[in-house]
């Protein structure tokens, strides 16, 4: 997509993929709801719509062009499974706690999945959702946070530090669990650690932004910068090894 | 207006279970029967009013229609972004509710006025602004917001009190009739001029729902018959009724008309006083007030 849209931001959604991957197809029921509150790894989330078949290949090749739905951040209310648009930064994690507080009331047993990069936890809104969510027990909400430690200008720990996270997080009064992000066995246990819990979930993913592209690997040019042709060939076969590798072991 | 808005939400509460309060820890010595009536669903969700907003809207799009409480600025200007993204790009029936528009919290100061909310929220996409002109606008306001399926902000003051009888709350009400100039205005400083003697052969009107997309035939018929139109409004006119409603007047209008336009201008004095001593150091109560209108006219 980011290649045939010469678009960037390529590296904040292979930063994501498998966790949004694992969350959709091997944790989240069809009701439960899926926020992607860094809406700059749009194409992550759209994606998973194609591969639930919500988005056609048709649609997804309009990703980025005039005239499309698949604009570089999720859009308002034309998309099935997006019920909110985002990509202004620190709204998501407030997007679930309300979703989430909607389900206590209603009793129901939907789940509410919020995936913030690390960068917006800059956000006070962040901070914001995060004592709402714990105040009011929404063990219903799962936050997972991409930490690929790299924000929009620099690392996140030159930037305003967020170290000790999981402390941090923990003092909040969520039940923390730290995983590696790009690891399908590691997401199912910190999974199982979640479902034990009595008090909301965050999971701190440990993530590589660009992961699978070499040359900008960890790198903030993976932000901004869109693909070269030969770029291109070399993700693809890194991501087949990797996919090969996990699939291999589970 | 907060009892009468407190009394509403009672009201309203049976015959409504999708309502759900959320207040930005305020309403001490107001609210206590309204937690009381709605139970698990008012909820303090504390000085935090950007989370407030955006879980208000996630609120409205599971069904429920949230009333957004705190302090005007506070629920308005502070969020003002969630307000857009999530509730009015959304188009969801998120009902905000400030308290004290205009100067309404006199000697708090500046940080508790609020005089460019009419103004920011009248031009996001969808929302609807509700400026009710007396006490007993504000049930039938809130009957109108809750039959509203799109966002909604209602500004509360202290109502106004005058001597003419005022019709049931709609966008536009004619006060009273008279031939030597227009007056429009919103929200209840509009009584400043209301109980004024040189207000005796005035014409008289009230808008109390923004924005407007065009102006009743016999407000035109006033203006260009007196060709004097004054507004009044506690609120910046940049971007408030002077502003808008010049737009729509311009294409109606038959002829030169004089404008007077009163309005909030901050704080001229740099001094700070009660809600009359801010009206009336802006022109818009008291002494100034009466001199604009006997020099105008």
């Amino acid at each position: 997509m980011y290649k045939a849209a010469n678009a960037g931001h390529v590296g904040c959604s292979l930063s994501v993929a498998e966790i949004i991957t694992f969350v959709r197809f091997n944790w989240m029921h069809d009701n439960d709801e899926i926020i992607l509150s860094k809406g700059h790894a749009a194409a992550s989330i759209y994606s998973m719509l194609a591969e639930e078949g919500i988005l056609s290949e048709e649609d997804i090749k309009t990703f980025y062009k005039n005239n499309t739905f698949l604009a570089a951040h999720p859009p308002v209310n034309k998309i099935k499974r997006v019920p909110f648009a985002t990509g202004s930064l620190g709204h998501g994690l407030s997007i679930a706690a309300g979703l989430g507080l909607a389900q206590k009331l209603k009793k129901t047993d939907k789940k509410v999945f919020c995936i913030t990069s690390d960068g917006e936890i800059n956000e006070g809104s962040t901070w914001e959702a995060a004592l709402f969510i714990a105040h009011h027990n929404l063990k219903n909400v799962v936050w997972l946070v991409d930490r690929n430690k790299l924000q929009g200008f620099g690392r996140t720990e030159d930037v305003m530090k967020l170290e000790p996270l999981d402390k941090k997080l923990e003092a909040f009064g969520f039940n923390v669990i730290i995983a590696d992000g790009h690891n399908f066995i590691s997401l199912e246990e910190a999974k199982n650690k979640a479902l034990k819990s009595d008090i909301p979930t965050a999971i701190i993913c440990n993530t590589t932004k660009g992961r699978s592209w070499k040359l900008y690997e960890g790198k903030l040019d993976s932000h901004y910068l869109p693909m070269k042709d030969d770029h291109y060939d070399v993700i693809l076969a890194e991501v087949e090894i990797d996919y090969n590798s996990q699939i291999s072991k589970l | 207006m907060r009892v009468e808005f407190a009394d509403s939400m009672i009201k309203f509460a049976d015959s409504h279970p999708q309502m759900v309060f959320i207040t930005g820890d305020l309403g001490y010595m107001a609210l206590e029967k309204v937690q009381q009536k709605l139970g698990e669903k008012f909820i303090n969700a504390g000085v935090a009013e950007q989370n407030m907003v955006t879980v208000g809207a996630a609120l409205a799009h599971e069904g429920f229609i949230p009333w957004l409480y705190s302090i005007s600025p506070f629920v308005t200007l502070r969020p003002y972004e969630q307000i857009r993204n999530d509730a009015c790009l959304h188009d969801l029936p998120v009902k905000l509710v400030g308290n004290g528009g205009g100067y309404g919290y006199g000697i708090m100061g500046a940080t508790h006025h609020n005089i460019e909310d009419i103004g920011a929220l009248r031009l996001l996409p969808n929302m609807r602004v509700y400026v009710p002109f007396t006490a007993s606008d504000v049930e039938q306001s809130i009957e109108q917001m809750l039959a509203d399926p799109h966002p909604n902000y209602l500004r509360l003051n202290q109502g106004a009190k005058i001597k003419y009888e005022v019709a049931p709350f709609t966008q536009w009400r004619k006060i009273k009739s008279g031939t030597k100039g227009t007056v429009v205005g919103t929200g209840p400083v509009v009584e400043n001029i209301c109980n004024l003697d040189v207000a005796a052969d005035l014409e008289i009107w009230v808008v109390s729902i923004f924005p407007i997309n065009g102006v009743p035939a016999g407000l035109m018929e006033s203006i260009n018959a007196t060709q004097k139109l004054i507004t009044i409004e506690e609120h910046s006119g940049e971007c408030g009724l002077r502003e808008t409603l010049s737009y729509h007047i311009m294409n109606h209008l038959h002829g030169p008309v004089k404008m007077l336009a009163l309005s909030a201008n901050g704080y001229p004095s740099g001094k700070y006083g009660d809600q009359k001593f801010h009206q009336a150091e802006n022109n818009l109560g008291g002494e100034g007030l009466k001199q604009q209108l006997e020099s105008f006219l």
